[in-house]
């Protein structure tokens, strides 16, 4: 057993996102108090690996992996957990690293805790604070046993303490592409056509408390007045009330518009990381424990129909 | 085609979730089926409708209440449900998986569906683990499944309206974002008729896992700032609103 943190780091179209830099930083921080190593695990090919402050990097490079692929990088960090008995593994609890991180821990046994907002060594071991219940919660718990998978939420650690240039080290992918049972067929780019919210001025977002599509036409008329685009949270979207290019945060879009007026938004971890930049947000829920109001500028506990409507009669 | 759909029946988030020592007290919250259950219930019912077959949805009971999550996937075209009765609202992911998997071996499930995640996956969601457990491949974020014989066209959805198509071989355990349509509406009366003629399979929980997770405690996250209030009526809190606004030149 080694006390080395493992990060496993993402990338698409040959950039990385930013939560791998932020894990890296944050892996340097743990292995130093624990007297290991931070490694960064780099997967796929098509990417500089050489940007990383990590003590080491290793990059599988193999042009069979250039699409991510979920069971490709489920048996290649498994593979990679068993050569070097890391104290941790990291994960972004991303689109891609949430589909590999609980498959990691009920394989090998060792337990993960997910929705990872910090982490601090204690004794010896971890103890993780993870935001659970929506963002309504916050949970601290300590990981058993000799590893710890722990799938972190992006944007909970600075960015630049994972950005440098040790040199990566290539090595051949352990997996054989061909006994894949899953297999990439190709890339499917973002539907064009609509508004692109990440360029507006002035968002309206709307989320589950709209209530119905039939509803969606009063946030249009107040985006209108103010020369606002409407937005969404992903319920919204999901319920087909809203087109996908309308939606801000984890499998959405990123924004930071001047204005981010939300109406019926409760504020989930994943919304906030497509939002939390914007310059001035007001929040508008009934719910006045809504995790939003301590994210936004200024909010409001009223019925978002009544001061929708009372604010078009004022426009 | 035989689908089975893993489901997770967890506390509400949209009340209070008062704390008791260093978990929800789960005697003072309602259980509702995790948002994402209902599109991978609905991605089921919808290749069933395309190219036949079955689908079966498979829960822990955790504090005897499960039914009615059953009846409405009845009413909403699933033609099979279970419950394995564990009557303990605290069990994790992993205990949750563990007893799935079991239930879901002699099923002969060509795809399993679960939600891609919950709100309360504390230790991980519980499609990747079952996944891990039934020695199948796992694909997540999946916002569309076409079964084609002995394989299926799966869309993963990445960030920003991007994806990837990929090829999977069956059997698999795909963690569905959100359905290709809507979760369809099942009417009252349809849920009712299906409470009063439906069979729920029962099944003891079987298999031994955990989170293996010490909680060391359990709160409402402290908040590093707060927003300014706005109070009044709907009227005064609109007219204040669009005072700050016009004062920023953004009205």
């Amino acid at each position: 057993m080694s006390n080395d943190i493992l990060v496993i780091t993402e990338h698409m179209d040959g950039k990385f996102s930013d939560v791998s830099f932020e894990m890296v930083g944050k892996a340097r921080e743990l292995a130093s108090a624990l007297g290991g190593q931070a490694v960064a695990v780099v997967i796929g090919s098509g990417v500089d690996a050489n940007v990383f402050a990590s003590d080491s990097t290793l990059h599988i490079d193999d042009a069979a992996l250039s699409g991510f692929n979920p069971e490709a990088y489920a048996k290649i960090v498994e593979a990679l957990v068993k050569e070097k008995s890391p104290k941790a593994v990291l994960f972004g609890w991303t689109v891609t690293g949430m589909d590999v991180a609980a498959w990691l821990s009920a394989k090998t046994g060792a337990p993960c805790a997910a929705y990872a907002k910090d982490i601090r060594v204690d004794g010896g071991g971890f103890v993780v604070s993870c935001q659970v219940y929506g963002g309504k919660l916050m949970a601290e718990v300590a990981p058993e046993g000799d590893m710890a998978v722990i799938a972190c939420l992006a944007g909970s650690f600075p960015v630049e303490a994972g950005q440098g240039s040790t040199a990566a080290t290539a090595t051949a992918s352990p997996v054989d592409a061909g006994s894949l049972k899953v297999k990439f067929v190709e890339a499917i780019k973002p539907a064009g056509g609509d508004v692109d919210i990440t360029a507006q001025a002035k968002l309206v977002s709307i989320g589950r408390g709209i209530g119905g599509k039939e509803n969606v036409e009063l946030a249009e008329e107040l985006a209108q007045a103010l020369g606002a685009t409407v937005s969404a949270s992903r319920p919204v979207v999901d319920a087909g009330w809203l087109p996908r290019t309308r939606q801000v945060g984890k499998s959405g879009l990123k924004v930071k518009p001047k204005l981010y007026l939300m109406l019926g938004i409760s504020g989930a971890p994943e919304h906030l990381e497509g939002m939390k930049s914007a310059e001035l947000i007001i929040a508008i829920n009934t719910d006045k424990k809504a995790p939003i109001f301590n994210v936004a500028h200024y909010g409001a506990t009223a019925d978002l129909f009544e001061v929708a409507e009372a604010m078009l009669e004022l426009l | 085609m035989n689908i089975v759909v893993a489901i997770k029946h967890i506390p509400s988030i949209a009340d209070d979730l008062p704390v008791s020592g260093k978990n929800v007290d789960f005697d003072s919250v309602d259980f509702v089926l995790n948002e994402w259950d209902e599109h991978s219930i609905e991605q089921a019912v919808l290749i069933k409708e395309a190219v036949g077959g079955t689908v079966t949805v498979v829960g822990v009971d955790l504090i005897g209440e499960l039914d009615n999550v059953l009846h409405l996937a009845l009413a909403k075209g699933a033609d099979k449900v279970v419950k394995i009765t564990a009557d303990d609202p605290a069990a994790d992911s992993h205990m949750q998986a563990k007893w799935l998997a079991e239930a879901i071996k002699g099923m002969g499930a060509n795809m399993v569906f679960a939600g891609v995640q919950a709100s309360n996956d504390l230790d991980g969601q519980i499609g990747p683990m079952i996944a891990a457990y039934l020695d199948m491949p796992y694909i997540g974020g999946v916002s569309s499944v076409e079964a084609n014989g002995d394989s299926a066209t799966v869309n993963k959805e990445f960030a920003g309206g991007a994806g990837a198509k990929y090829s999977v071989s069956m059997p698999f355990v795909a963690g569905v974002q959100a359905a290709p349509k809507p979760p369809r509406y099942a009417p009252v009366s349809k849920v009712r008729q299906m409470a009063q003629t439906a069979t729920i399979e029962t099944v003891s929980p079987s298999g031994d896992a955990s989170a293996g997770l010490a909680f060391k405690n359990m709160a409402p996250p402290v908040a590093t700032g707060h927003a300014e209030m706005i109070e009044g009526s709907s009227k005064e809190v609109a007219a204040k609103i669009v005072e700050l606004l016009k004062s920023k030149g953004l009205a």
